[in-house]
């Protein structure tokens, strides 16, 4: 998939745009298909590298209630939990230790909650939402790209914000699978765009010299 | 697109040794190589290039791949200098070759000439250390002028009445107005203001070897995949490299720089990638390593002569640290902007760079731009109208609903100068090498607060003229965590209230120069690269001359 697009801004390097263009670009078509080949060897792993069968149930099911599937695709349809899957196997390993303490957590909430049922899983949306509940601090933990991250935070949040990485980053990444997180925002998939962007400059002139005020009225 | 360079061996004395390779170290080093001058530059992080640039907001913005990293660099924060400062993450830098020029905005206003003269013009405000620069924006002018040619700055000269007077136009024009930029310029002027279109040092058209921005979106936080931000990686470090007197020596982090027993420096004692230690000799050394950075290798290099660091006579080497003031608020519109694609800002607004403080009530003045620098991710983070359910139905609603109708104005401001507001080493906590950690102590002035609701009310006013659907801000706070690193080796005539003179030369150290956001001695309005660059081609000249008037070597 990620190859597809990469591949749809060289044919456009190539073609769309002047040869000028190409030519002063030519290390960043280099730099572009590195970028393909890394993507490729970082597909969606077909097994579970951490998770056990059991636990990408369990996991799949909380993801689901973060970003929930209605009619778009949501955290389910985008394999966030092969995204989680990957990270806490590789550059996510330091987050290991808060799954695997944090999923038992969360069943005996269940269990505490729901007598009747012994799993996250087994239970109703509705009675699922009030388990995650139960865990949500509704703290500001990351505003915002580049403010200071809290140094530890609990297996909610934490789960929380890999399952809205999982949804929204590059689908070259191994997460997002198919773009449909970037299709529910509304974010083209394309690597180069040229201005008019949205509704509001389409029509615009160009930059003019401001209108003394008494021309104005 | 690593050209070859020179290899010199550490024990060969050569000319300048630049510790960091960022917006001052990266200009430093190709003036003095191209002046003649045999030249090592030690960066502390990778060189990278634009094959290893990607759109991995992970990996670049939760990993730091491109910025300090804080397991390896751990910092810690207190507010004043009676508290224990605590470990927490409290600064962010570029570490990387081009330092912080790689990942910035590229928001490239010029200082007006107020931001050299502002205490004579206003007098002192009490409990402050505002000064005037040794130097005027008239000294300073032909250096701005040769930034934007060198590096490439795209604008539209003349378009600010605000604007201090230029001796060139803009090399190539504006960037094309977003959707944000053109709500922004609607709305300011229904309001009687002036805004214009944004200088950015992005490419609008290209030039040999670099592309124009292609608009990809993913532009502040992450390196340029084709060379169209005119960091100084993508420009002067190549320049450098071409002279064939230049090595960039990568991965190699500074933490002493040694001197003689005439109290002369001798060169730099660094780390290697695998932590062996090594001394580059060099006739004089420039420090280039940022207004956080700076200070601490300064505080690191004490023993007995400079028992309180090198350069340091005047106890205020860290000290007098300004970070800005301002903030973003953020509205919502009807339509599609589509501000994800391209570039962050293409509309600025001066009206209020310089308030009078008899009207207002406070001291400052500051900027506006018009942007969006969210990506899909830190939006989902941080781009939220307040009191959206942080997951769930409404969560997810909230975001195909607001990613392609959001901007932001950015309020940008000055900050005071504070002697307690300081960089300095923490007496427990250590980096991965073993050396002490950088301490943060912040406190903001309350004027630097009230500048910035002051700031917000205007950003609401615009986004109320322009008819948003919403707008939304949180009040003023003050700072814990430090990107704008400025002020904390300032410049001045007298060695008693600065740590350098208006040649960079350090007044206690005849061969050791200091260039970057550490010498600013105002904060300006919220854009101090272009200003860091300009001081670095002045700051090129001024040590050029002093070494052919053999007035550096012993």
């Amino acid at each position: 998939m990620n190859e597809l697009n990469r591949r749809n801004f060289l044919l456009r390097a190539g073609t769309g745009l002047s040869a000028a263009w190409v030519s002063a670009n030519w290390p960043a078509l280099l730099s572009a298909a590195t970028h393909a080949q890394n993507a490729a060897k970082a597909a969606t792993p077909p097994k579970f590298e951490f998770f056990t069968p059991e636990e990408a149930v369990e996991i799949e099911a909380i993801t689901a209630r973060i970003i929930p599937t209605d009619d778009t695709p949501g955290a389910r349809e985008a394999g966030v939990v092969y995204f989680i899957d990957r990270s806490l196997a590789t550059f996510g390993a330091d987050d290991q230790k808060t799954y695997r303490e944090g999923l038992p957590d969360l069943q005996a909430r269940v269990k505490e909650m729901f007598p009747s049922v012994s799993k996250f899983s087994g239970l109703a949306a509705e009675q699922q939402d009030k388990v995650l509940h139960s865990f949500d601090e509704s703290s500001n933990a990351t505003r915002r790209a580049f403010r200071a991250r809290p140094v530890a935070q609990n297996f909610f949040e934490t789960l929380r914000q890999h399952t809205i990485a999982g949804f929204l980053i590059d689908p070259d990444y191994g997460g997002n699978h198919d773009g449909v997180g970037w299709k529910l925002i509304g974010r083209e998939r394309e690597h180069v765009f040229q201005a008019p962007f949205g509704y509001y400059d389409k029509y615009y002139p160009g930059w003019q010299p401001v209108v003394k005020e008494a021309d104005e009225k | 697109m690593m050209v070859d360079q020179p290899h010199y061996k550490t024990s060969d004395e050569v000319d300048f040794v630049i510790i960091g390779s960022g917006a001052a170290g990266g200009i430093l080093a190709k003036e003095l190589s191209t002046n003649g001058f045999r030249v090592v530059v030690l960066e502390q992080g990778p060189y990278l290039t634009e094959a290893d640039f990607n759109h991995n907001e992970i990996e670049v913005l939760a990993q730091d791949k491109l910025t300090n990293h804080p397991k390896l660099q751990p910092n810690t924060f207190r507010r004043t200098p009676d508290e224990k400062a605590k470990p927490q993450r409290a600064v962010l830098y570029g570490r990387c070759v081009g330092g912080t020029s790689v990942h910035f905005t590229a928001n490239f206003w010029r200082f007006h000439e107020i931001d050299f003269v502002e205490r004579t013009k206003n007098g002192p405000i009490a409990g402050t250390g505002l000064m005037d620069w040794p130097i005027t924006y008239a000294d300073l002018e032909p250096y701005y002028t040769k930034v934007e040619w060198e590096i490439g700055v795209s604008g539209l000269a003349g378009a600010s009445p605000f604007d201090p007077p230029r001796s060139k136009p803009y090399p190539m024009p504006p960037l094309p107005a977003k959707s944000s930029g053109v709500i922004f310029e609607w709305a300011a002027r229904k309001l009687g203001w002036h805004p214009f279109p944004a200088p950015m040092a992005i490419l609008s058209q290209p030039r040999p070897g670099r592309s124009a921005c292609i608009n990809c979106g993913f532009c502040l936080g992450f390196g340029c995949e084709v060379g169209a931000k005119s960091s100084s990686l993508a420009t002067v470090i190549r320049m450098a490299e071409r002279t064939g007197r230049c090595e960039i020596r990568p991965n190699s982090y500074v933490h002493r720089i040694e001197t003689d027993a005439s109290g002369r420096a001798v060169g730099a004692v660094y780390f290697d990638e695998k932590r062996d230690t090594h001394l580059q000799n060099a006739k004089a050394v420039v420090v280039c390593a940022n207004g956080a950075e700076t200070p601490r290798l300064l505080l690191l290099s004490a023993n007995k002569q400079f028992p309180h660091g090198l350069a340091n006579s005047s106890g205020l080497v860290g000290k007098y640290l300004m970070i800005n003031s301002g903030g973003v608020v953020t509205g919502q519109f009807e339509h599609p902007l589509n501000d994800y694609k391209g570039f962050a800002v293409s509309r600025v607004l001066h009206d209020f760079y310089e308030l009078d403080p008899q009207e207002v009530g406070f001291y400052g003045g500051g900027g506006l731009d018009a942007r969006f620098d969210f990506t899909p991710i830190s939006f989902a983070n941080g781009g939220l109208p307040p009191g959206t359910p942080r997951w769930g139905k409404d969560f997810k609603a909230a975001l195909a609903d607001g990613f392609n109708r959001t901007m932001e104005i950015f309020c940008h401001g000055t900050s005071l100068p504070l002697e307690n507001n300081s960089f300095s080493l923490d007496p427990d906590l250590r980096d991965a090498w073993g050396l002490p950690a950088l301490r943060l102590t912040y406190k903001d002035h309350p004027d630097d607060l009230k500048l910035g609701n002051w700031m917000f009310d205007r950003a609401h006013e615009i986004f109320a003229a322009a008819n948003a659907q919403k707008s939304w801000s949180f009040p003023a706070r003050e700072q814990q965590f430090a990107v704008h690193l400025l002020g904390t080796c300032r410049m001045g005539n007298d060695p008693k209230t600065s740590v350098i003179n208006s040649d960079h030369r350090t007044h206690d150290v005849k061969n050791l120069f200091l260039c970057d956001g550490s010498s600013l001695v105002t904060s300006g309005r919220g854009q101090p690269t272009m200003t860091i660059e300009a001081l670095a081609f002045r700051a090129a000249d001024r040590i050029t001359a002093l070494a052919k008037r053999g007035e550096i070597s012993a």
